[in-house]
């Protein structure tokens, strides 16, 4: 229990249930959507890394709300009508189940709730050096918003995409336009290299031994990240994806085990409120890879 | 004084008293599915809700169970927590400051291993002036011990909350399992030993698969089924329950809606206890609130007891 407060950093944690509307929802690749939805004063309290919770519609099924990662916010420019710029959150998501199937149905104007920001994001404090990032699929969504502050910071940023095909790689042009060095690589070779995107980041490492690397993506593809990094002893930030009910701490079904985990002594993180990003030293890698639910769930 | 203007304004009266604790409505959250409180401060006045009901307590802290811990099902979520919790030490130091700073009645949740343990924390929460009841557990599905393995044997039941009796001054609700033949009989058994009012439903036992993996969806294979998948069973229950016993009945299971709570509330139901839809929405208990209010000023009922156990035959 002290080694869980220990891991919550600062965060200004304000969050809120937005009743919302859609202001776009459109397919951007086979499969992946993204979202706009209005949010007046989200902006400001949200950090890389940090997510929502959605509720897809008011009527029931599905029950519960689904956890997303933020991809970016923003405001729609100004509209000549003399009224403010309306401020944005949007989400990247892929359809994997019911709730998905749903809100790919989704339209401008459509009513829909989120909670958030939730959780605690990447700790991208630091103001210089070479960051390598490792997105696979879905994974590249968080990646987005941790690109542009670590440049903000002066970082120099490097983004490894990763995913099966052609059709898992996308938002390559606007990492490119915040000034992120980009890499693609494919299982089937449909775009960028042939082959996973951790080969890349082997090379990478060698090339760049001082790098800090954070991660999100598949739990197989974390967890040889993970084993990389070990080897190169370079520092790892992942963000995991666990199926949750309420997104704030209270329902504990998201819980990851600790490093240190024993039967006599469990330690249990919740991954909504410690997490969704970890420290890779804090977490029990066996365990996760054990649990290798892929995220499929969770939608 | 507020009760005059709510009079001038024909407010409905909504308050209730359970076990001699004043609530100013009759709605609060189930244990487990709102934190100790503090996680959903952010998101709805902790001061509209009737009542505060702390995640479950045991001497020791608890780790609760391997995952994956939940999964939905149709209109309905399985879990099997396993009744992951501070520890009585913990919640005393850590969560009660905060707590104490909330003027809205704070129940205490709370279960044992052993029969011992379960006396060992009544001795504790009654030493603890802030916490106005509480709620034994004796109906969780999800762990091996404690808990259910009470709740489904009207003799252990009435064997540990006579136990729990003997240290407690402080007012007594007994969480009942509906995972039994029949409900009645633990009801009457807990009565008898000295309940001053009685919790049904827990969630149901329940077990879903994924049939790609041929796992089942949660680790520890079977779960209690909550969410509005279960309403009219919870709402059977409860209606069953208040026509066996004369304590007062917090009637829980599937509340979502105003309509929901209103169900209960007609069944006999003093008070109503809202889980899974927390989770859903962070606000529903205020929806909850406003919407019985409502009911009634639309019915022409100036009090909610005109109200409660008012079903028709």
């Amino acid at each position: 229990m002290l080694m869980r407060h220990s891991l919550i950093r600062e965060s200004k944690q304000i969050m809120k249930n937005y009743r919302t509307k859609i202001i776009s929802n459109q397919e951007i690749s086979p499969g992946y959507f993204r979202m706009k939805v209005l949010a007046p004063g989200f902006g400001e309290n949200a950090h890389p890394g940090q997510f929502v919770m959605f509720r897809v519609q008011r009527s029931l099924p599905p029950l519960l709300r689904r956890p997303f990662g933020i991809f970016r916010t923003g405001f729609l420019p100004a509209d000549c009508d003399g009224l403010p710029p309306v401020e944005f959150v949007e989400i990247v998501y892929k359809v994997v189940g019911s709730g998905t199937s749903i809100m790919a149905e989704l339209h401008q104007g459509d009513r829909v709730e989120l909670l958030g920001p939730l959780g605690n994001g990447f700790d991208c404090t630091s103001r210089q050096g070479e960051k390598i990032l490792v997105g696979g699929g879905i994974g590249l969504v968080p990646l987005y918003m941790l690109a542009g502050e670590l440049i903000e910071n002066g970082c120099s940023v490097r983004l490894l995409m990763g995913g099966r095909s052609r059709d898992d790689i996308f938002a390559v042009t606007e990492f490119e336009r915040l000034g992120v060095e980009t890499y693609i690589s494919t299982d089937d070779g449909t775009l960028g290299e042939e082959g996973l995107v951790t080969q890349v980041l082997e090379r990478k490492l060698q090339k760049y031994p001082a790098a800090e690397v954070y991660s999100c993506g598949p739990m197989a593809m974390l967890n040889a990240v993970h084993n990389i990094c070990l080897e190169h002893n370079t520092p790892l930030q992942v963000s995991l994806e666990e199926s949750m009910a309420c997104g704030v701490g209270a329902c504990l079904g998201c819980v990851v085990k600790g490093a240190g985990h024993t039967e006599e002594k469990p330690s249990y993180l919740c991954s909504c409120k410690v997490g969704p990003v970890f420290k890779s030293q804090y977490l029990d890698w066996s365990a996760l890879a054990q649990n290798n639910s892929d995220c499929g769930g969770c939608a | 004084m507020s009760e005059l203007i709510d009079k001038a304004l024909k407010r409905p009266n909504l308050a209730v008293e359970i076990a001699g604790i004043k609530l100013r409505n009759p709605v609060m959250p189930a244990s487990g599915t709102f934190g100790y409180g503090e996680e959903y401060a952010p998101f709805l006045d902790l001061e509209k809700i009737g009542a505060i009901v702390t995640k479950g307590l045991s001497l020791k802290p608890k780790a609760g169970n391997p995952t994956p811990r939940i999964a939905e099902t149709t209109s309905g979520m399985l879990n099997a927590i396993g009744l992951q919790n501070v520890g009585i030490d913990a919640f005393v130091q850590h969560k009660m400051p905060f707590l104490r700073t909330v003027n809205t009645p704070v129940i205490a949740n709370f279960f044992g291993n052993t029969l011992e343990e379960y006396g060992e924390v009544a001795k504790r929460l009654n030493d603890i002036p802030e916490i106005a009841a509480v709620e034994l557990n004796i109906s969780c599905p999800n762990v091996k011990q404690g808990g259910i393995v009470f709740g489904t044997d009207p003799k252990a039941a009435s064997e540990v909350v006579t136990l729990v009796r003997k240290y407690l001054q402080k007012p007594l609700i007994v969480k009942l399992t509906p995972n039994v033949t029949d409900i009645t009989v633990v009801a009457r058994a807990v009565e008898e030993a000295g309940a001053d009012a009685i919790a049904c439903i827990n969630t149901l036992t329940g077990m879903s698969v994924d049939i790609h993996t041929r796992k089942p969806r949660i680790a520890n294979c079977t779960g209690g089924l909550s969410g509005p998948a279960i309403r009219p069973v919870a709402v059977r229950m409860v209606h069953q329950v208040v026509q066996t016993v004369s304590v007062p009945v917090i009637g829980i299971g599937g509340i979502v809606t105003p309509m929901d709570a209103l169900e209960f509330l007609i069944v006999g139901a003093r008070a109503i206890q809202v889980g899974t839809a927390n989770f859903v929405d962070p606000t529903a208990m205020l929806t909850i609130i406003d919407g019985i209010e409502q009911f009634c000023i639309d019915e022409g009922i100036d009090d909610i007891h005109q109200l409660i156990g008012s079903l028709k035959f």
